[in-house]
């Protein structure tokens, strides 16, 4: 009861808030004549030139292929990245005798979170692959995002796995069943229901990170938007364009987030 | 014959200041089959940690476990092997969330090829019907009462068919009124000739069941005997003083 109370008063400020903020940006826009006839056909002059001349809209489509498939090879690696790195991990803690191991996967996390993603991706390109001139830049940006993200999804994976009660693994190993098959049967089985949503919010900030792919000269979405601008001069219709096309799909993903976040829960009270 | 026989079993944990904590300082006692042993003490005695090295959740300092003739804490025992044999009852239950009541007790044999999924589901039937719960083997763990929980744990335990079961606290987690429903369980298995070590605060269940109380303080057995021995003639003034506590209300 209460908490559906406290619920809908902060959603009612929220809608209040937003309201204001609306209502305020339709005076900014009002105050500087917008909506005047003159001023709407300048903007559908500069919408035609910014999207439709010369199928401009291209760009942006061709850019989001780009930041999809940098972002979903990088989520992939990172996958396979921090589930080496979490198994390390976990199997140090519990008992295998792995310390150089464990203290590699340990460094490797520390460094990989502890310095910019960007950084990352600039010394990949300019300094390992430096000479390597053929490649695609988008594979060093899937690289370079990748085994950022592999640290980050190791964490996620650790976290995941500690957050169950030894209980349970010292339950499924009274029974005479072997560490790794009760990780199998009884730990991992329970750990992937918090797991899986935390990947997906993995997956919606590596689309927001591969932003930064334009500084090795990838077309992605953003560096659209500027090619863009490049183009027609024109400062504001892109970025703002890249940025809805941005937040409609971290929208709609956190969306589904939250629906498959229901859906585990409800699976646990069948 | 013995199926247990524990010899100078030693257990320090090294704390995370380096201090080194003496849990079990030499415990020598045995088990014998169809016997039950009470062990008894006072929170903090090393009874738990005493129970849980028998199957080695604890991994004993020093010191040699037998069980049915093998040293089981030697390195090339293979443990898991062992813990077939040996069921473990917890205080927390420890049931498989994820998995239905029959799952809960079909997983282990199944999985380690000891029975087939309907040989094991039989038997499943057979041990719910056992401990009073047959109507729930297709419930979730989480629907049942904290009694019915520790009802299915013994169950589990059981679907290996142990030599011996090992109860750790089974009732200390329960509600009082829950108490009932499972010693009485734990009494049934008892009178059918299960070998079982119970670390326990049920004095009273403790008497009446068990063959022989050990009486755990500060790592070592510092009083054993039968349950009249002990309870009603205690010697040892530390022994005296816990039962006065325990037994005072």
């Amino acid at each position: 009861m209460r908490n559906n109370y406290q619920s809908r008063k902060a959603l009612s400020r929220g809608d209040l808030l937003l309201g204001l903020v609306g209502i305020y940006l339709i005076y900014l826009l009002y105050a500087s004549g917008f909506f005047t006839a003159e001023a709407w056909a300048d903007f559908n002059r500069r919408f035609y030139q910014n999207f439709v001349k010369d199928r401009r809209y291209m760009m942006l489509v061709d850019g989001l292929k780009a930041t999809i498939f940098m972002t979903s090879g990088a989520t992939l690696i990172g996958l396979i990245v921090g589930l080496i790195l979490s198994v390390i991990r976990v199997a140090h803690k519990g008992g295998a005798k792995i310390p150089v191991l464990n203290w590699l996967a340990e460094s490797y996390i520390t460094v990989l979170r502890g310095t910019p993603a960007m950084v990352q991706l600039l010394i990949w390109n300019f300094t390992i692959f430096a000479s390597a001139r053929d490649l695609n830049t988008q594979y060093i940006a899937i690289l370079a995002f990748g085994l950022n993200s592999g640290a980050y999804i190791a964490e996620i994976f650790r976290g995941g796995i500690e957050a169950i009660d030894p209980g349970q693994m010292e339950a499924a190993r009274s029974l005479g069943l072997s560490y790794g098959t009760s990780m199998k049967r009884v730990v991992l089985p329970q750990a992937l229901r918090n797991i899986i949503p935390m990947l997906f919010n993995e997956f919606i900030a590596l689309l927001k990170e591969t932003s930064v792919a334009g500084y090795i000269g990838i077309d992605d979405l953003t560096r659209a938007g500027q090619n863009i601008q490049a183009l027609t001069l024109e400062h504001s219709q892109p970025l703002v364009m890249v940025a809805i096309i941005y937040l409609v799909i971290v929208m709609l993903l956190t969306k589904f987030v939250s629906k498959l976040e229901q859906w585990l829960s409800r699976g646990r009270r069948r | 014959m013995a199926v247990i026989e524990i010899k100078d079993l030693h257990k320090t944990f090294t704390l995370t200041d380096g201090r080194k904590l003496h849990v079990l300082n030499g415990i020598t006692t045995e088990i014998n089959k169809g016997e039950k042993i009470a062990v008894i003490g006072p929170s903090g005695s090393g009874k738990s940690t005493f129970l849980r090295c028998l199957n080695r959740m604890e991994e004993p300092t020093s010191g040699s476990i037998n069980f049915n003739g093998e040293d089981i804490t030697s390195n090339n025992c293979d443990i898991n092997k062992v813990r077939r044999k040996m069921g473990m009852v917890f205080q927390h239950f420890n049931l498989f969330p994820h998995l239905t009541v029959r799952k809960n007790l079909t997983l282990a044999p199944v999985d380690l090829k000891i029975m087939t999924q309907e040989a094991a589901d039989e038997r499943a039937k057979i041990l719910l019907e056992r401990v009073g719960l047959a109507d729930k083997i297709d419930e979730w763990p989480e629907r049942l009462s904290g009694g019915q929980k520790q009802r299915v744990a013994i169950a589990r335990a059981m679907a290996m068919n142990p030599d011996v079961l090992l109860f750790d606290e089974p009732t200390s987690a329960l509600d009082p009124e829950m108490i009932g429903e499972v010693l009485d369980v734990m009494k049934e298995l008892a009178d059918s000739g299960m070998t079982m070590y119970l670390v326990t605060h049920e004095m009273g269940f403790a008497h009446k069941i068990a063959d022989k109380i050990l009486f755990i303080d500060k790592g070592v057995i510092s009083e054993q005997g039968t349950p009249d021995e002990v309870f009603d003639h205690p010697k040892q003034p530390r022994t005296i003083e816990f039962l006065s506590k325990v037994l005072r209300h």
